[in-house]
């Protein structure tokens, strides 16, 4: 009897052309576009300088600058009221005041100043901003020392170096960090909210009527809807390591296998969700919104796109009851870190945990609304 | 035009009577300012170090000490040997482990041979990357305090200001992105989903045989959502300015016309999903993922568009929201005028002109 | 034998009685007619007999079996038709077809040749691959008929199965009804057109949940001295209580 009524189910999700481009298309255009555009990374600063001086020192300090590769001299303003409009327009990040007699007070009085004006707007891209330039700074005052005191640095001027060294992601890759954790997000909308929308749509039709007088057990009937969906998220996932790999040039660390265990565990636990909506969302467009709502809550507090760990303590704890959090964890230690099943247990418990609540109070609230 | 009247209030009663739709108006924007403004942070704090320090010197107590000392890192491992780096790293994930080279210290004053190693877990690259630039603008700091301990000649001060937004909230950033989403959202999606509801379920024949014009029903079931829209705007400014502590440094006029604009385009827009999707389920998908996808991505809203590859800024330039952020940034944040923003009002008029004239003419055809 | 039973079927939904201690008969073959205002419970003690809600009181036998406990039973020995269709628009004929029986557990093998029988004595054997929304909606309303019966149930429940169609289209259902009937198949369906009612065996009328009459049309037309069972509704349903839902 099941036998007919998933050919049911695959044949009206072939028919709906628009249910065709959402399995395909759509994640497709996730995996493809979004990590390149997901980027957090701090470069390309604008940098607009007023040279009061135009001594050889701050054509040689502006040239430092330019030339770490971190900023992009924008314009030289002749005044400080010209350069802020350029930070105001968004122009330029950041604003470097030489004062006049800046070569003149370095040479004689050893020291001298410079006035930073930063566009705070993005914090963070302000304060890194600040720092580059800071260091960037402090080394040409190491590079005016050797000049004069025909020393060696080391003898006048105490450092030390600074190696920096990135693990697990050498290149530091953004898509690394992102593609796994979207294809977490497409097999949550996929075997989560399109069965609860399918169901619900039934529902306002009045075919799901029809089906109960039928012999067929709800159990069944419940299992022919979620199985394509199944199907279609475990396609979605493979299309997912392709692309990885091949746009990406990904190869996870881990096993395969142990990701598509997980995710067996994370579907169900996901769909059961889908089921609870399903029987509370009385019209298509209530399960719409509800979906709605709990997809953003979802993806914001799951660490999709920010970590868990910067989150405030309240947050961090609704993140304890978000499913993604796991599945997103997993499927980034297996494919950087090279993780293993022992290594994930408590990711396990907590998923068959979801699996075990969802459906239980699916079932539950079926009882209730009927 | 009682008529038309009628038809508003018909609107009105469907959106108030559903639980659903009023949560998704009203509460949305509450969850989204929240989770933005307090929730999404790519700021780091209390990050975990692991240390391997070979000298464990004055000086090197000193880094260790500086670094604990800050918000952003909690230094709790203390490892012996390099053959536990790797250890560490699968089982503890810290954020960062920081090796000390031999004889720090000296080599510091005699030979400049000292180094430091840090060592980042770059599976997140974004929070690596921070991770490492605090930590080293920490360990800068140690530094400056012995170029001032050596009195070390050519020192150059820095005086850093920063404009607009001196205590660096993250929140300033985020808020004019969550108000160009929350309106585009509920203006498109909403309206463009009830739109195709009355298609659906037959409703629609029944509008269109009243003696009401066919685009005054359109413009009818519009009308709500505008004003939906504008008390979401006044909301998310009230909780922005008393919630969040996000200023309105410029004119408030301003902006609230900038804003209207904007709705209008969304508006627009919602009306042009709504006239390609033939039932509810797609206008939602299409105006749900479809639209709001890009302009979480795309509009800067989070990530910042001069990273992006050419194309995708290229999009980018065609998303309004991206324009209406900007715009939004450039008046409350920096308390700019009308004349900073003339590009973006140009580009937003002409985007709601083209939208409605397209949408209404899809109408017109479908209608008749 | 009695294919259906009931007696003092009561539904009550917290303190509103939908369904008011009925109690009934219905013989193998006969065409059954449940005729009733909105709202006064025809549909309610349809659920009941279907085994699609459970009753509060009462008992009822459906081809011999009990609507309280075996409902699962009761299930596979019915047909059912409803009023918003019980066939889904984006699926064939065909395919539709195949979907029922399969469910209602008729072999395989024997399901094309059955469909294939089915669609020619309907006469539209060459619709057997068109989507079911582009049928006219008298076909749909036989086709739904038809599938209905495919399976040789006992008894088949028709919830308002014309609703929307002129009336020689309904007239052409009605004859479908009649070949089922002479088949052996029980036919129960309600309805407010009550020239239809003149097309049953029996009748019941419902008011305010209860059975206000129940009896042959000539009958009824007869006891209550009208020319049709439009009068006899009339007459009755002027007692009513209960407001349409």
């Amino acid at each position: 009897m099941l036998k007919y009524l998933i050919e049911k189910e695959f044949k009206q999700i072939f028919r709906n052309p628009f249910m065709k481009r959402m399995i395909i298309l759509f994640p497709l255009m996730i995996l493809l576009f979004l990590p390149l555009a997901s980027n957090f990374e701090i470069k390309n600063i604008n940098l607009v300088v007023v040279d009061n001086d135009h001594s050889s020192y701050s054509r040689q300090l502006i040239g430092k600058i330019t030339s770490s590769g971190y900023f992009i001299l924008t314009e030289v303003s002749p005044n400080y009221k010209r350069a802020l409009k350029a930070v105001e327009l968004d122009r330029a990040d950041v604003l470097l005041e030489i004062p006049f007699a800046f070569e003149k007070n370095l040479v004689k009085e050893k020291k001298s100043d410079l006035m930073l004006s930063i566009n705070a707007v993005n914090g963070t891209k302000g304060a890194f901003g600040s720092s580059y330039l800071s260091s960037i700074i402090r080394d040409f005052s190491s590079h005016v020392a050797m000049e004069w005191l025909s020393v060696s640095v080391s003898d006048q001027t105490p450092s030390f170096h600074i190696k920096t060294q990135f693990r697990f992601n050498p290149h530091m890759k953004y898509p690394v960090f992102m593609v796994p954790a979207l294809m977490v997000m497409l097999m949550t909308i996929i075997c989560g909210f399109l069965p609860a929308l399918n169901i619900v749509g039934e529902k306002e039709k009045g075919t799901l009527e029809q089906m109960n007088v039928t012999p067929v057990k709800k159990f069944n009937f419940i299992l022919s809807k979620l199985i394509p969906y199944w199907v279609s998220g475990f396609i979605v996932l493979t299309i997912g390591f392709l692309i990885a790999r091949i746009v990406y040039k990904l190869i996870p660390a881990g096993n395969i296998l142990t990701i598509y265990a997980f995710s067996s565990v994370f579907i169900l636990g996901i769909s059961g969700f889908g089921l609870v909506i399903s029987n509370y969302g009385k019209t298509l467009q209530q399960a719409m919104f509800m979906i709605f709502f709990f997809i953003i809550t979802f993806i914001f507090l799951s660490g999709l796109y920010t970590p868990v760990t910067s989150m405030p303590d309240w947050a961090q704890t609704i993140s304890i009851f978000i499913p993604l959090k796991y599945m997103i964890e997993v499927l980034r230690m297996v494919y950087l870190k090279g993780s293993s099943f022992p290594d994930l247990i408590s990711q396990f418990i907590a998923l068959i945990g979801f699996a075990l609540f969802f459906n239980g109070w699916a079932v539950f609230s079926y009882r209730k609304v009927n | 035009m009682k008529q038309f009247f009628i038809f508003v209030k018909k609107e009105f009663y469907h959106i108030f009577r559903d639980t659903w739709t009023m949560i998704i108006l009203l509460l949305l924007p509450i969850l989204l300012l929240v989770l933005f403004g307090y929730a999404l942070s790519t700021e780091v704090r209390n990050t975990e170090v692991a240390v391997l320090d070979h000298s464990k010197d004055a000086a090197t107590e000193r880094i260790i000490s500086l670094l604990d000392m800050s918000d952003y890192f909690d230094v709790i491992y203390f490892l012996d040997s390099p053959e536990e780096i790797h250890q560490i790293f699968s089982d503890e994930s810290p954020g960062l482990v920081i090796v000390f080279s031999e004889d720090f210290y000296d080599n510091i004053v005699h030979t400049g041979e000292a180094a430091i190693q840090l060592l980042l877990d770059g599976t997140d690259p974004n929070t690596a990357v921070n991770i490492s630039n605090y930590a080293t603008t920490i360990i800068m700091g140690y530094q400056q305090e012995l170029l001032e301990i050596f009195s070390a000649p050519f020192q150059i001060k820095i005086t850093p200001r920063f404009l607009y937004n001196p205590e660096m909230r993250s929140s300033y950033n985020f808020v004019p992105g969550v108000m160009g989403m929350i309106l585009m959202l509920v203006c498109a999606m909403m309206t463009s989903v009830s739109i195709a509801r009355e298609k659906e379920t037959g409703t629609m024949e029944i509008l269109l045989v009243s003696p009401m014009k066919p685009l005054m029903i359109i413009f009818s079931k519009v009308v709500p959502y505008f004003f939906l829209s504008c008390i979401n705007l006044v909301t998310i400014l009230l909780l922005a300015v008393f919630l969040l502590d996000v200023p309105i440094v410029g004119s408030l006029v301003t902006l609230i016309v900038i804003s209207l604009i904007y709705i209008f385009v969304s508006l627009a827009l919602g009306l042009l999903i709504s006239s390609v999707a033939s039932t509810q389920i797609v206008a939602l998908l299409i105006s749900g993922m479809a639209l709001m996808m890009p302009v979480m991505y795309l509009s800067g809203m989070m990530f910042p568009i001069e990273n992006m590859p050419v194309f995708l800024q290229f999009v980018s330039n065609l998303i309004p929201a991206t324009w209406y952020i900007s715009a939004a940034k450039k008046i409350m944040i920096k308390g700019l005028g009308f004349s900073s923003i003339i590009r973006e009002t140009i580009v937003l008029s002409i985007m709601a002109v083209v939208l409605i004239s397209i949408s209404f003419k899809k109408f017109k055809i479908r209608l008749e | 034998m009695s294919v259906v039973q009931t007696e003092q079927l009561t539904k009550k939904f917290g303190h509103f009685t939908a369904v008011d201690h009925i109690s009934f008969e219905v013989g193998k073959g006969e065409i059954f007619g449940f005729l009733g205002a909105n709202g006064a419970g025809k549909t309610t003690a349809m659920r009941m007999l279907c085994g699609l809600s459970k009753p509060t009181s009462g008992k009822g036998i459906v081809s011999g079996y009990d609507i309280h406990k075996d409902t699962e039973k009761i299930k596979r020995n019915i047909g059912y038709m409803s009023q918003k269709f019980s066939l889904y628009e984006d699926l064939t004929v065909r395919e539709n077809i195949r979907l029922y029986a399969g469910i209602y557990g008729i072999k395989e093998k024997e399901i094309a040749p059955g469909t294939d029988l089915l669609l020619e004595e309907l006469g539209f054997l060459k619709e057997k691959n068109t989507l079911v929304k582009s049928l006219p909606l008298g076909w749909k309303q036989k086709l739904s008929f038809s599938v209905a019966i495919f399976h040789n149930p006992g008894i088949v429940f028709l919830d308002e199965p014309t609703g929307g169609v002129d009336p020689s289209t309904r007239r052409q259902f009605w004859e479908l009804i009649y070949k089922a009937a002479d088949q052996g198949i029980t036919v129960f369906v309600t309805t407010h057109y009550m020239d239809e009612a003149e097309y049953c065996n029996r009748v019941s009328i419902m008011v305010d949940g209860r059975i206000e009459a129940l009896d042959s049309p000539a009958n009824l037309r007869k006891n209550y001295e009208c020319d049709s069972m439009d009068g006899v509704f009339h007459q009755l349903a002027r007692k009513a209580k209960r407001q349409a839902d």
